[in-house]
């Protein structure tokens, strides 16, 4: 249903679940990908797996000169960048009061502050071609909140911010910035969750299980795709119905 | 008419998709030649790239008319 056939999407924090499961939809839908993540075994193994149109573009967005040379690559790889998906993001959780500065700032750089830099470099080409697809991937927690996650519910509810402002500056042009807020996922990041917390987790989620990777996956083509086209600003909550918002 | 006239109009022209003989000197951006406020960005951004200079934010805000854009050109590239 969805053709994304020459259009070129950057993805980041594909080696990772959910970035992974992201750039195998838009490839499968016709997309070549630029596949951004820090660990550079299965950026590749994606990329040799998806064959042609794939190009493993290995990236450490905690570094400040990684990043501002991430679309450069993407551009130079696949000629420029029509989707972008702000995957990438990390946890690093603890009571607010044993938070360190430390904790609060990287989560800020990689969840947030990377998206904006990210989301500024291909806004020109965007503008130009009168086409582009931002997406943001947040979380149900930005908008929920979650003890022991300050610092994650902030860059999320932050991410959520600004794509709505942007959102409303670059929709005259054909370009389009929505957030997919994934609830609970069988990912690296949930796997970590105590058999409590996990329970805990489940109860509160009418669906009665974790989403998978392909679910959030699913959403991100539909944002991505042409036929998404009048829909900007906008969060879609892919969350079992943990929260309804 | 000065080389860097000559280079502006064309930007201005293609970026606007405007007719050239309204592209004078005293033509606003917005007013005259239905430039939104992005278009002037996109157009601030045009003028840099093609004259390799820097325009700072609050001159660019000077920047209303094709003639007034022509003169900061001139003076700083």
């Amino acid at each position: 249903m969805f053709d994304l056939t020459g259009k070129r999407a950057l993805v980041t924090g594909a080696s990772g679940g959910i970035g992974g499961a992201i750039a195998r939809a838009l490839h499968g839908a016709g997309a070549t990908v630029g596949l951004s993540g820090t660990r550079v075994a299965p950026l590749e193994a994606l990329a040799a797996e998806l064959g042609e149109r794939a190009h493993a573009l290995p990236c450490d967005l905690t570094k400040d000169a990684d990043l501002a040379e991430l679309p450069r690559r993407a551009a130079e790889a696949m000629g420029g960048v029509d989707i972008l998906v702000n995957n990438a993001g990390l946890t690093r959780d603890n009571l607010m009061m044993r938070m360190s500065d430390e904790d609060w700032e990287l989560v800020l750089r990689v969840n947030l502050t990377a998206a904006f830099k990210l989301s500024r470099a291909v806004l020109r080409g965007m503008m130009k071609a009168r086409w582009g697809r931002i997406v943001n991937v947040t979380s149900v927690v930005g908008v929920t909140g979650n003890a022991g996650q300050a610092n994650y519910a902030a860059s999320k509810a932050g991410l959520t911010g600004m794509s709505k402002s942007l959102a409303q500056e670059v929709a005259s042009r054909g370009i389009t910035v929505n957030c997919i807020a994934p609830g609970f996922i069988e990912t690296a990041m949930t796997e970590v969750l105590n058999d409590a917390v996990r329970e805990r987790t489940l109860a509160a989620i009418p669906a009665g299980r974790m989403g998978t990777p392909e679910e959030i996956a699913a959403a991100a083509l539909y944002l991505a795709s042409p036929e998404a086209a009048y829909v900007t600003g906008q969060t879609l909550n892919v969350n079992g119905g943990m929260a309804m918002i | 008419m000065s080389d860097i006239a000559e280079r502006v109009k064309k930007i201005v022209v293609e970026h606007l998709s405007v007719d050239e003989d309204k592209v004078v000197e005293s033509a606003s951006f917005i007013d005259d030649l239905g430039a939104d406020s992005l278009d002037t960005v996109e157009l601030v951004m045009a003028f840099e790239e093609e004259f390799g200079i820097e325009i700072p934010d609050d001159a660019a805000e000077s920047i209303q008319t094709v003639g007034d854009a022509i003169k900061f050109i001139t003076e700083n590239s």
